[in-house]
């Protein structure tokens, strides 16, 4: 039926959606178990798979030379985490004191984390070496359909020109999908604020270019407000606080929370997470277990509402206890321009000399009205997955359905519960998959561990043999001399 | 590696049975002390991995037991190697008493340069090396089965 529509099919026995990190570290793993090049592609709108990656972190504060949340033998080059980044850059830069770090943490010291710039080195040295772009296919996927004689079918847009028509197709027996966040959803007070008075200059969100933000403190001494309880949160502080230390400026800091958290909280003595001013602490955006140790074996074994509920334990925002950003805040509340408050906004709306007002209304009941020049939502509210055509066409016509906490429900191996279509199988990693058998997923080390899951699956289906300790062990020094899988 | 209470005991019988196996093979001969024959020398240094690996159980039940206290539920690396202190001078004590009284007491720089070298090297495996042949064990709590 589709060839009789005149829309090319191209086969390929393997097809990863998305082409960003969860793309590129299943291609790493299925191409270090040994399947050529010649037997996978991955569709995909970016160029290079941290394209959306970089893109994200730069505008929340996190350029080359700044270091990401994700510890030391998170490494998405690298399947074994060995050596780990901290080696790498003790070595490269003669700094014993990483060694230090890393032996110490998090006890006497923050985690060390490599620095964004590291990161994207060794992914583009490792997209070289598997042959990443000898499988790329640049287009926009438009929806996967199973085949009645099994597997599925890709519909993908190319980008105008590239192609003699207006869709290809893709015919495969295995599908993975990793397209990252579904889409960025803002507040609701700060949403309707922009559509109102259709002003995208002063409201922004982190993960939006916002420099005009900080240009503008450079030239006038202003007010900012600060909304949101994580990482994103710490970062634009950071900025703040540098920019106005550098520079010797004035800018005043509102900083709301929904939550604020005043010290150690948690339901009894085993379980309390370490907060304060504000702030839940903890080194990553789940508790370390997560990726391995006691959590990630509990949760693997709970279904529906219990495991709903543990999520709901051990989730909530979170930020690292850093030490700079502890004397920067503490710096700020001492020179009374750093302002912490709780409270939920109920609207936001514009003075006549063209400032904006929050009404900010505390657990107290107490209504604050700060007035500030810009607003920073730094809460990234991740959209519905159903707002991303793919998954909305895979829940209403695939088979697909949701997770305990409203995600794709997939299998402990990452297929897709319900999606099955004859020998062929569909899979799906990243953050659209929270609320599964395993909590840490959208991460590097998360999305290595469905890899490795999905690697291990499809060995089982007979696609490639699974790695064992010798083919691991030879395959690390081809890693280690960067010669060809 | 962040450990389950099944995979700390599984990693440390593993690398008792190799690391410490191979360290111990390469440093009795040249460990200070005594000059008895070499074969009782390997059995007391032999006796000493095992004596490891016994009370170890114990040992990590206990870790096991503190790690509840975390909100992570992780095992620091620092603590990984700090252990060796406690942990060797209970096997001291133990070793020098006449609760083992079938070997001659050994003697302390001989016991605490083995103790220590296998310990470290143990350590050192078990913090990078050992995910190179084994890819799956790090997300399994250390489990080697
Ligand atoms: C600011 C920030 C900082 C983070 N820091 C860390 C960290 O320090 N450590 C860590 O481990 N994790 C971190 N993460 C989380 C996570 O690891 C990364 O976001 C990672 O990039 C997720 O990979 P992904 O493949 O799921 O999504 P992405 O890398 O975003 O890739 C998905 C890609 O799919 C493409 N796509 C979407 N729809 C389609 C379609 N229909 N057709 C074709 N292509 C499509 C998108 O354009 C996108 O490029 C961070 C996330 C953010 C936002």
């Amino acid at each position: 039926m589709v060839a009789a529509a005149g829309i090319p099919i191209y086969d390929t026995p393997f097809l990863t959606v998305g082409g960003g990190m969860g793309s590129f570290v299943t291609l790493d793993y299925l191409r270090i178990y040994g399947v050529p090049t010649s037997q996978m592609r991955v569709v995909s709108n970016i160029d290079h798979p941290w394209q959306t990656y970089e893109f994200l972190t730069r505008c929340s504060q996190i350029p080359r030379k700044e270091r990401i949340r994700s510890d030391s033998s998170s490494r998405p080059d690298n399947l074994w985490g060995f050596p780990s980044y901290a080696l790498e850059e003790a070595w490269k830069e003669r700094k014993p004191s990483y060694l230090w770090q890393i032996l110490t943490e998090p006890l006497l010291n923050d985690y060390w984390t490599p620095r964004a710039g590291t990161v994207f080195e060794n992914l583009e040295r490792e997209a070289k070496r598997i042959g990443y772009w000898d499988m790329l296919v640049k287009g926009q996927v438009r929806m996967i359909r199973r085949r009645s004689d099994g597997g599925y079918f890709t519909v993908i847009t190319p980008p105008g020109g590239a192609a003699p028509t207006k869709r290809i197709v893709f015919r495969s027996r295995f599908v993975h999908v990793a397209v990252g966040y579904p889409g960025l959803k803002f507040l609701p007070d700060l949403q309707e604020f922009r559509t109102k008075h259709g002003d995208y200059q002063h409201v922004v969100n982190a993960y939006e270019p916002h420099e005009q933000v900080y240009e503008f403190l450079k030239t006038r001494s202003g007010t900012v407000v600060v909304r949101g309880g994580g990482i994103v949160a710490s970062r634009v502080l950071q900025r703040l606080f540098d920019d106005r230390e550098k520079l010797n400026l004035k800018t005043q800091i509102i900083h709301i929370f929904r939550t604020f958290v005043t010290g150690s909280h948690g339901p009894n003595a085993w379980s309390r997470r370490k907060g304060g001013n504000g702030w839940a602490y903890q080194g990553f955006n789940y508790p370390k277990s997560v990726w391995g140790g006691q959590l990630k074996a509990e949760m693997r074994k709970l279904e529906g509402a219990e495991r709903a509920q543990k999520y709901k334990n051990m989730g909530g925002t979170n930020t690292p206890y850093r030490r700079r950003w502890q004397e920067q805040m503490r710096a700020g509340r001492e020179g009374g321009y750093y302002h912490a408050v709780q409270g939920t906004v109920d609207r936001v709306e514009r003075t006549p000399d063209g400032k904006l007002v929050s009404y900010v209304r505390s657990g107290d009941g107490i209504v604050r009205e700060p007035v500030s020049d810009y607003i920073i939502d730094c809460t990234g509210l991740e959209a519905d997955i159903a707002e991303h055509r793919v998954f909305a066409d895979l829940l209403q016509h695939g088979g697909a359905g949701r997770n305990p906490v409203g995600r794709l429900d997939v299998e402990r191996h990452f297929e897709v519960k319900g999606t099955a279509s004859g020998d062929g199988a569909l899979y799906a990693s990243g953050s659209a998959t929270l609320g599964g058998y395993f909590p840490g997923v959208d991460t590097f080390l998360g999305l290595q561990i469905a890899a490795q899951e999905i690697a291990d699956d499809l060995a089982g289906r007979g696609f490639v043999r699974k790695m064992g300790p010798l083919r691991s062990t030879s395959q690390w020094f081809k890693w280690a001399r960067n010669s060809p899988v | 590696m962040v450990p389950t209470l099944l995979g700390r005991i599984q990693t440390r019988l593993f690398l008792l049975a190799t690391v410490g196996v191979i360290i111990t093979l390469l440093v009795v001969p040249v460990l200070p002390g005594p000059s008895g024959p070499l074969g009782d020398r390997y059995a007391g240094g032999f006796l000493v991995l095992v004596a490891v690996g016994v009370l170890g159980i114990v040992w990590e039940l206990i870790y096991h037991f503190l790690m509840q206290f975390r909100w992570e539920k992780d095992w620091p690396t620092l603590f990984g190697l700090l252990t060796l202190v406690p942990e060797g001078l209970v096997l001291y004590f133990l070793l020098r008493s006449s609760a083992v009284d079938f070997i001659d007491p050994v003697p302390p720089a001989a016991f605490w340069t083995h103790f220590t070298l296998v310990w470290v090297c143990m350590w050192l495996v078990a913090n990078g090396p050992m995910r190179v042949p084994f890819i799956r064990w790090r997300f399994r709590g250390g489990r080697v089965l």
